[in-house]
């Protein structure tokens, strides 16, 4: 079983702050991890190689600094990677395009598995793009997976209702966080992982084509939150009158 | 052309509103798909729509691959510039692969949509609710995903006129199929359309407490319990449907009361929509107090009570 797994180095989205006076966040020197979907995609991905056999490739777009973090997934169990730095402009066409190209170059693969989206930008786009790109079969928001021999079957979480899917390979699946908790790599894995390669292809290699955004970033703005932040301490029974007090004086109490 | 599809009726009339308003500007036709069954086509028409398309197929159910290559197929045939789609799962990765066939941009969950010099713009909320990303295609066709109740419906005017095409597609096969669908467990709560949600998160300590929210809502005529991610997802006390956030569902109620919900950015981008917000939490820290119009610092197992008694007093 031949399995891939694209990882998105991203800011920590719980440790930015907020400018006071811009109310934009502050992206400079936030420190920079792993995004959490990915994490889950891979510990199912160890699963099924630890059932099957098989080889993990793990494939980032990303920084030359996202090496550091990817030598985390290959000490969780994943096999190798491949980093492929994003060219000065890229959106998600782009970078489909990259990841997808990188994929054809592996050549070989049954499961490429995602997460659902990127803690970051959490658009989740780019799992379908590959799917669209590689012309294979796509499960999304997928809380459960069972690969059996020439099949897998996955559980699509869509809030009120779950669909099942079966799909022969290759396919491409995205999951969500509550699919599995992503294992902490012991000591020993993490020595070991040190003489796994990382493979570094320049974007030049992986598509013919010359890549042209469809999307520019005009800005990313503040989100001014106007709340009146009234907080009452102290006395409860004085806390709890005052504040009945104001709900119906500003008309929700009706 | 502006295209508009959702597989839920309700996201599709919300979706022909902004799609008329760009179309009006940009002198354009609204197209609305259908896929499957034309039940829904005339409300299409009397909503915005000029031409309701209605693909007859035998993937009666929503399938990516089957439902892409039905889009691309039209939207090559009528030569759409502006895609909407609604952003449920389904609609979003229908989006994602759509984008992909057609070396499309594509800007999912959008909350503002217009134009800027010309040029379609966008607006979505980034870096889990702490900003906002205002992005703009630089090329055609433009695939753009909008959540339920960014836009109201137009009204109903049924003397608007239009056509209703049919038309059978031999859509692509995909080698995956459908097993079964298999209902979740749901406790048929709708927190989207709730006026009044009571909300609790980890500040709980075991599920029979819960009972102290729901009262709470009875008494505000909610009756409506919210959950955060913990709640819903890790411990499962409630349902899914319950569960408000980023990855569960946006509400706006006019009156939110956050009890025992540290707040967390991805709970915050749920609800940050509401009228009141009112947090109860026994740490002055929690950053849910900075999201609040009113908060009390206190222990929510002798506050809540206290609330509910007060609140049923003064609504008599």
């Amino acid at each position: 079983m031949n399995i891939i797994v694209c990882a998105k180095q991203v800011v920590d989205v719980a440790e930015i702050k907020v400018d006071s006076s811009t109310k934009k966040p502050i992206l400079v020197g936030v420190p920079q991890k792993i995004s959490d979907m990915d994490k889950n995609a891979l510990e199912e991905a160890i699963k099924i190689k630890e059932k099957h056999g098989g080889k993990i490739t793990i494939l980032t777009v990303g920084a030359p600094d996202a090496k550091e973090r990817m030598k985390e997934l290959l000490a969780m169990g994943a096999d190798e990677g491949v980093l492929i730095p994003p060219p000065e402009h890229a959106d998600y066409h782009v970078i489909a395009h990259l990841l997808a190209g990188a994929i054809q170059k592996i050549g070989s693969y049954d499961i490429i598995l995602c997460g659902e989206a990127s803690i970051d930008m959490f658009s989740g786009q780019m799992g379908p793009r590959i799917a669209g790109l590689l012309n294979i079969p796509q499960i999304t928001y997928a809380q459960q997976v069972t690969v059996e021999q020439n099949k897998v079957i996955a559980e699509r979480n869509l809030g009120e209702k779950a669909i099942i899917i079966e799909s022969p390979f290759p396919v491409l699946i995205t999951v969500t966080k509550e699919i599995n908790q992503p294992r902490l790599p012991s000591l020993m894995a993490i020595l070991a992982s040190s003489s796994k390669p990382i493979h570094e292809w320049p974007a030049t290699g992986v598509t013919a084509e010359a890549l042209v955004p469809k999307l520019q970033t005009l800005d990313i703005k503040g989100i001014p939150m106007q709340r009146k932040n009234i907080i009452y301490q102290n006395d409860l029974d004085q806390s709890v009158g005052k504040l009945v007090d104001e709900l119906a004086k500003v008309g929700v109490l009706r | 052309m502006v295209l508009v599809y959702s597989d839920e009726k309700k996201l599709t009339l919300e979706l022909l509103h902004k799609a008329s308003e760009l179309a009006k500007e940009l002198h354009k036709k609204v197209i609305a798909v259908a896929v499957g069954h034309d039940e829904h086509a005339t409300e299409y028409l009397e909503h915005g729509a000029d031409l309701v398309v209605v693909a007859e197929t035998s993937q009666h159910q929503f399938k990516a691959e089957e439902y892409t290559s039905i889009l691309e197929h039209i939207i090559k045939e009528h030569s759409i510039e502006i895609v909407l789609i609604g952003s449920n799962k389904n609609g979003k990765e229908l989006a994602g692969r759509l984008a992909a066939k057609l070396d499309a941009g594509c800007v999912m969950d959008c909350t503002k949509l217009y134009l800027h010099d010309k040029k379609l713009t966008t607006e979505r909320i980034v870096y889990s609710g702490n900003a906002i990303a205002v992005e703009q295609f630089t090329s055609h066709p433009q695939i753009v995903t909008i959540p339920s109740k960014v836009f109201d419906p137009l009204p109903k005017n049924p003397h608007q006129k239009g056509e209703i095409i049919k038309k059978k597609f031999d859509s692509e096969h995909s080698p995956s199929k459908i097993q079964r669908v298999q209902e979740m467990k749901s406790e048929g709560v709708n927190v989207e359309d709730a006026v009044i949600i009571v909300s609790c998160g980890r500040g709980f300590k075991k599920k029979e407490d819960i009972k102290l929210v729901s009262e709470l809502a009875d008494v505000l005529k909610g009756r409506t319990v919210g959950c955060s991610r913990p709640i819903a997802a890790d411990l499962k006390w409630l349902s899914e449907d319950h569960w408000i956030g980023l990855s569960g569902h946006k509400v706006k109620p006019k009156l939110y009361v956050a009890c025992g919900i540290s707040g967390q950015i991805q709970h915050i981008a749920g609800m940050r929509d509401s009228g009141v917000i009112v947090a109860i939490n026994k740490d002055p820290e929690a950053l849910i107090f900075k999201s609040a119009d009113y908060g009390i610092v206190g222990d929510l197992y002798e506050i809540l009570p206290k609330l509910t008694s007060a609140i049923k007093e003064k609504m008599g």
